[in-house]
């Protein structure tokens, strides 16, 4: 249990809209992911569905029931903030424990449930402690205990993982991933982090301006994307654009080419340009090649390539990883 | 290093300054408590020594205890500033809270029009307040000074308060929200603890001109048994002699409260001066 579908879905803030018309049903157990720049109304539609922020037109419904003036704590959902928010003045058990004892559960329940989320969260030598005493990690975990034990319909996370540093925000998109398979529940998780987005869902819905630009697994995002914002959204480096007479040649506006789907050869190709700049991360090397009359385009090869500052190379992209897209952006079928 | 010698004057001369004015501020005090506890011949005398053997005396007390209902105007002092100062952070509270946390119209001019009695001197209005007071029969009660109190405090609670409030993280009052807590105990049980250092802040600056007052309690409440501690120390002040003996020992007296509660209060002040001052 635990289905959530958004109808038509607006929410104005005085002259500005923020969500310009959101349409999407996430079926249960789904774990789905709202991706972003910000301001593109991630966290606001998040808050919507939470019943936090009233919106303005549109329903929202909860295992088909319309839920669209029900406070938030009769929604039968957990959230988890960017900001850990817990309660300064509780101990982590008491955090955890005060959403249940709101609902009048027995105290037995309440131990049981508390006890049990501790154990799934390694968290039972840090119990009896207060936030204050409590590492970012920590403190996080706690979080995710909280909305645990409340055993909602739906799990909702706002950018959890955004205050944690880098080491530590990979052990709790593990630590999450493991949970998701444990609770088997439908969770609805915000970030601007496309390598948590792709990590984590079922299903992506990228957003841009307030509307939905793509409603897609992963990988077909990865692969088909609906329109140039989401080619330039996902996939790291940057999908290569290539706008003019080259693209008019395949019947499109503008072409895209990914960074790892370009051929590097030192005599023969189908652009020549020269090395700009070069990053070595060690699996990988970037090469940013200045081609005439196209611009920049990042080149992405396997492992430590060895290639020098200024010289001359030639690009080839893989045909059958050319992406098209007409005047107004859209994808043209192949 | 070759910084070092100015920082160091330049430190000698910070804390000449504020010893400075700290000896200023602090002397006039301690030639109240010294001269409480000496004989009126040496109160002329040496004014300026502290009370030795032959000096000390506690006549001045004693006159104190003697004369009039001293513990009464004492406990009167204390109800109606402890009664104002807890409806005015109260009420002052709760309606910052509704001014920084709810949307709604009309939000910024009320605001305004609460903060503008920073700038208004309540005073001003006592003919009115009197005559308000006199129909609805609260002449010479404790209950129309603390009515007046609370709203002479209230618009600088609300200022300092809205500000405050305005700090106060969001994801915690909504975490709250989700757990099903009331928008009562959201403020009560989670902003109002965050806030607690813009609290004593507020509580100390609206205290003392509430327990120093002299104009009201003349005006509203001068029977005898609504008499606060500064008015009751009027009495050894007389036309032609006054018995500086116990009006220095009655201010003495009268001084000890607001210390106690300026010590207990003045860490959190500090925090709250500087609070944004420093991130």
């Amino acid at each position: 249990m635990g289905s959530l579908s958004l109808q038509g879905v607006r929410k104005s803030f005085g002259d500005f809209e923020a969500i310009k018309g959101v349409d999407l049903d996430i079926p249960d157990g789904e774990f789905v992911v709202f991706v972003g720049p910000s301001g593109c109304g991630k966290s606001t539609l998040l808050r919507i569905i939470a019943g936090l922020e009233e919106h303005t037109t549109g329903h929202v419904l909860i295992d088909d029931r319309v839920v669209d003036v029900v406070p938030p704590a009769k929604r039968g959902i957990a959230m988890v903030f960017q900001t850990y928010a817990l309660y300064p003045h509780l101990t982590a058990r008491g955090n955890m424990e005060l959403g249940l004892k709101q609902e009048g559960t027995p105290r037995a329940e309440i131990s049981a449930r508390v006890a049990e989320a501790a154990r799934m969260l390694a968290l039972e030598p840090l119990l009896d402690r207060r936030p204050s005493e409590l590492s970012g990690g920590q403190r996080q975990r706690v979080a995710i205990g909280r909305a645990v034990v409340r055993k909602p319909r739906l799990f909702l996370f706002d950018e959890p993982l955004s205050n944690l540093d880098a080491g530590l925000r990979v052990n709790t998109r593990l630590e999450i991933a493991r949970l998701r398979r444990l609770l088997k529940a439908t969770i609805i998780y915000v970030t601007h982090d496309q390598v948590e987005a792709m990590t984590l869902a079922d299903r992506i819905v990228v957003l841009n301006h307030g509307r939905i630009e793509q409603v897609g697994s992963p990988l077909e995002l990865y692969r088909r994307p609906a329109n140039l914002f989401v080619a330039g959204f996902i996939g790291s480096p940057k999908m290569n654009f290539v706008q003019g007479t080259e693209a008019e040649t395949l019947d499109a506006h503008t072409i895209g080419i990914r960074p790892e789907h370009i051929e590097t050869n030192l005599e023969i190709g189908h652009w020549q340009g020269e090395i700009a700049h070069i990053e070595h991360l060690g699996t990988d090397t970037y090469l940013y090649v200045d081609v005439p009359k196209i611009g920049t385009m990042t080149v992405r090869l396997d492992g430590e390539a060895d290639y020098s500052l200024g010289s001359s190379i030639f690009l080839t992209p893989r045909r059958t990883h050319l992406h098209r897209f007409d005047a107004s952006g859209q994808r043209i079928a192949a | 290093m070759k910084q070092a010698p100015i920082l160091r004057m330049r430190r000698v001369a910070v804390h000449t300054v504020l010893g400075a004015y700290t000896l200023v501020a602090i002397l006039p005090v301690l030639l109240i408590i010294m001269n409480s506890f000496k004989d009126r011949k040496s109160i002329f005398a040496q004014p300026l020594m502290p009370p030795d053997a032959s000096s000390f005396s506690l006549i001045g007390y004693e006159t104190v205890m003697r004369q009039g209902d001293f513990l009464g105007y004492f406990q009167n002092s204390l109800i109606v500033t402890v009664g104002s100062i807890f409806f005015i952070l109260l009420f002052g509270a709760m309606a910052a809270f509704a001014l920084t946390e709810y949307r709604f119209r009309g939000n910024i001019f009320l605001f305004l029009f609460l903060a503008l009695g920073v700038m208004v001197p309540i005073r001003l209005g006592t003919v009115g307040i009197l005559e308000m007071m006199a129909k609805s029969g609260l002449v010479n009660t404790l209950t129309a000074l603390i009515l007046v109190y609370t709203a002479q405090g209230l618009p600088l609670a609300v200022f300092v308060l809205s500000e405050f409030m305005r700090t106060v993280s969001d994801d915690l009052k909504n975490a709250g929200r989700i757990d099903g807590l009331s928008e009562y105990v959201v403020f009560f049980r989670l902003v109002l603890p965050v806030v607690r250092p813009a609290m004593a802040t507020v509580a100390i600056f609206s205290m003392i001109p509430i327990w120093n007052d002299l104009w009201f309690p003349l005006i509203l409440a001068p029977s005898e048994s609504t008499k606060t501690i500064t008015l009751g120390a009027q009495v050894f002040i007389g036309q032609f002699v006054t018995n500086w003996n116990a009006v220095l020992a009655a201010l003495t007296l009268s001084i000890t409260p607001v210390l106690i509660l300026y010590v207990l209060f003045s860490r959190q002040l500090i925090r709250g001066i500087t609070a944004g001052a420093v991130k």
